[in-house]
């Protein structure tokens, strides 16, 4: 009896983390045909609109669509590989490392771009950038920020009006808040300067874009740095209050990539989903709740998205990983 | 004469077969050479690229207070990028205890003595290569080693392979084709030699047995000396027996006409019917004999003459008159006629000796089947041709092509001295001046013989 008590006990936090999405929505319920799992860190409202396409143009397939973060994406996909049939995440690096290690399913037939695919079974379908996203209301009157520099001087100039309502990803918990801070880190030291700052202005941290463009929003935080541009354009519209700001100096721009599981039962209609997620164009720019297709106009020189190969293993090595954190750590939380 | 010799095997085909069969096994040769060479050359590539790699992640570990730290640089693994995304796996040993990476990179790995390792192994059910390479760190009263293993997989590898592959078999194909071109090219040029070789034996007259003075390739020379000594002998042996005939017929002929002599002044004496008519038998066997003697000796000497035709310029019709001239007391013993008609002039450049003695064997023939009180006449006209014709019986007509053939007579010479040359002899000549000689007979009657030259 205790044995089984203890059991359920170890069960239990199992199932509850399996039913603990952020968000579950199944679409086409009640076709006949395969029923895809796809687990993807991108809010639904922006998702939405692909899927919908995609079961109008595939009547039979239904789709089950799971929300949750980067970090639990790439956890849950490790532990059981064989619960889902596509991983959509913006964390391109732990992607990266999925098909590095084995999980994902290489796709003979599709057609991308070099720079846009890894090893045939990660694919590329959107860019998007990186954004420092303000609260108009605190800079009535004031030049906006248009660099990261800019933002270290505005945020010491006025450090009483900023303290506590600055916000950017917790990097320890954010899979993508990582994978921009470790592309930053990378191309310039600024970011640690500014880090220091925010750090100095008890910066609040975040685990996703959409919280942060919520507080944005209703004036809990006046300025947000790293939040994803393609987010803060759908929440923007209509909010004459908040402002996306793409830096000047340089960006950092993340790629949204979609593999297939190697464990899917259903790889006709997993590959046939990724499929359309590459050659899906939204079907007219203005529709503001579409993600931003894959800029294929970006020549391969001056393209400025992260790259996808194997670099992108340096950072979650163990060693290199606890290093960043600390560093970061001792830059932000003081 | 054309007996087939009996055939073995083909030079042609052999030094094909020879050449075809060796330059396929080069083809064959060169590409595994190439192959090989490149895939050596191929996966030291990757070794060198793997081993920076390594040495880089070595020099970015650091003893920071008695704590190992390994800050592995960005390039370390960007410059692992390859066109076919070759998986990466690394793992990071402290003294020889896993810290970080994948560790079951190790298990295929296994400890190392060398500072350097380069291996090719199996992970994850792919072929990987695998490098890996240790560092010793000295800190504050401490040491401690750091081992670095790195693998990769190699589509890019196999990849590039396959290209050099298609390249080397191409490659090979193509040296293959150009040396089988070459080959059949040199056969033939080779062989070529011994055909012309062929054909000018082929073509040769059947009187020239000089040795041939061509030049011919080195390997064939023992042949050609063979062959000409062998015709040298032939011809010795031919010219001796022609001598040796020239010769008899030259004895023959002296002690023939004291026997004659000896037999004509016997008839004078002899008066007895039947004895009279035995000597005259005897008589005329010994002018048939003594005239088969000249004949064979004007054979001979005709052969020979042939054989180097020495040409001058001479007025055929001069030359026929002389002739007639020398020939009417002989014609008007049988009670015959010679007349010369024809153009007054033929100039003409050939051997007078030949063309004298083959127009005399001509009206030598006319002369005995002609009938008494008839008329021989020999016309010489233009063409240039000499044409000697008679009102005898003329020549059978069934027989008309094989007359001069040596020793051959028609069926009605049975009766008539002659031994059978006189047409021969008119004929060599004939040839030996690029001419012919035909036998008709004439509509009126009577044969008709035309010398043309």
């Amino acid at each position: 009896m205790r044995y089984l008590i203890a059991l359920v006990l170890l069960v239990l936090p199992g199932l509850g983390l399996a039913e603990d999405w952020e968000d579950r929505l199944i679409f086409n319920e009640g076709a006949d045909g395969p029923r895809l799992r796809v687990i993807s860190s991108t809010d639904t409202v922006l998702f939405a609109p692909l899927i919908e396409g995609f079961v109008a143009q595939n009547p039979l397939i239904s789709i089950e669509y799971l929300v949750s973060s980067t970090a639990d994406i790439n956890e849950r996909v490790r532990a059981t590989p064989d619960a889902f049939d596509v991983v959509v995440s913006s964390a391109m690096d732990l992607q990266l490392k999925l098909a590095n290690d084995g999980f994902a399913l290489p796709l003979d037939d599709i057609e991308t771009p070099s720079w846009a695919q890894w090893h045939q079974s990660l694919f590329s379908f959107t860019t998007e950038p990186a954004a420092i996203v303000i609260n108009r209301t605190a800079f009535e009157g004031q030049q906006l920020p248009l660099t990261r520099q800019g933002l270290i001087e505005t945020l010491r100039e006025r450090p009483e009006e900023f303290r506590g309502k600055v916000g950017t990803y917790d990097v320890r918990e954010s899979g993508l808040g990582y994978l921009f801070a470790t592309q930053d880190a990378r191309a310039s030291e600024t970011y640690w300067r500014l880090m220091e700052v925010m750090g100095g202005l008890d910066v609040r941290l975040y685990c996703c874009s959409g919280e942060m463009i919520n507080d944005l929003a209703d004036g809990t935080l006046l300025v947000a740095y790293n939040v994803l541009g393609s987010y803060a354009a759908v929440r923007t519209e209509g909010k004459d209050t908040l402002e996306v700001i793409l830096p000047t100096d340089f960006q950092t721009i993340m790629m949204r990539t979609a593999l297939v599981s190697h464990a899917t039962q259903e790889p006709d209609a997993a590959g046939a989903f990724v499929r359309y997620l590459i050659a899906e164009k939204p079907a007219s720019q203005d529709i503001q709740s579409s993600l931003p297709p894959l800029s294929s106009e970006d020549s391969s020189a001056d393209r400025e998205a992260i790259g996808l190969n194997p670099a992108l293993l340096t950072f979650l090595d163990d060693l290199k990983r606890r290093k960043f954190l600390s560093a970061w750590e001792d830059a932000v939380i003081q | 004469m054309t007996d087939n010799p009996t055939v073995s095997g083909s030079l042609r085909n052999r030094l094909v077969l020879t050449l075809i069969g060796g330059a396929a096994v080069l083809a064959v040769l060169l590409f595994f050479a190439v192959r090989n060479y490149a895939a050596q050359v191929a996966q030291q590539g990757q070794d060198n690229i793997l081993e920076a790699s390594v040495a880089s992640i070595l020099d970015a570990a650091a003893l920071r207070d008695g704590v190992l730290e390994v800050d592995i640089p960005y390039a370390a693994f960007s410059m692992l990028s390859t066109p076919s995304d070759d998986r990466v796996f690394y793992a990071i040993f402290q003294d020889g205890e896993f810290l970080s990476g994948y560790e079951d990179l190790r298990l295929a790995g296994g400890a190392e003595e060398s500072d350097w390792s380069f291996k090719s192994g199996e992970l994850r059910g792919e072929r990987i290569r695998q490098v890996s390479a240790s560092r010793t760190l000295v800190g504050l009263g401490r040491q401690t080693e750091i081992e670095v293993v790195l693998g990769q997989t190699q589509d890019a590898l196999s990849q590039t392979l396959d290209q050099i592959s298609r390249n080397a078999a191409l490659l090979g194909l193509g040296f293959f084709l150009l040396t089988a071109a070459l080959s059949f090219w040199v056969t033939s040029t080779t062989i070529g030699q011994l055909n012309k070789l062929t054909t000018s034996v082929t073509r040769r007259g059947p009187q020239d047995l000089s040795p041939f003075k061509k030049p011919v390739p080195r390997e064939m020379a023992p042949l050609v000396t063979s062959l000409n000594s062998l015709m040298g002998r032939l011809d010795q042996s031919l010219s001796q027996s022609e001598d040796f005939i020239a010769e008899a017929a030259h004895r023959v002929r002296t002690p023939l006409a004291t026997v004659r002599s000896y037999a004509e002044a016997t008839l004078h004496r002899v008066e007895r019917k039947d004895n009279r008519e035995a000597l005259r038998a005897m008589v005329r066997a010994i002018d048939e004999s003594s005239r088969a003697a000249g004949q064979l000796l004007d054979h001979a000497m005709i052969t020979s003459r042939a054989d180097r035709l020495e040409r001058e310029d001479v007025d055929l019709v001069e030359l026929i008159r002389e002739l007639v001239q020398r020939l009417t007391p002989i014609a008007e013993m049988k009670e015959l006629s010679l007349s010369l008609t024809g153009d007054p002039t033929v100039p003409y450049s050939g051997d007078p000796i030949l063309i004298q003695n083959a127009v005399r064997n001509m009206i030598d023939n006319a002369l005995k089947y002609a009938p008494s009180d008839s008329a021989v006449e020999i016309e010489v006209n233009a063409k240039p041709e000499v044409k000697v014709s008679d009102s005898g019986p003329g020549f059978p007509p069934e027989e008309i092509g094989q007359l001069t053939r040596r020793f051959e007579r028609g069926k009605n010479a049975v009766g008539t001295i002659g031994s059978g040359l006189g047409l021969t002899i008119a004929e060599d000549v004939a040839t030996a001046h690029g001419g012919t000689l035909v036998l008709t007979n004439q509509p009126k009657g009577g044969a008709c013989v035309i010398l043309s030259l």
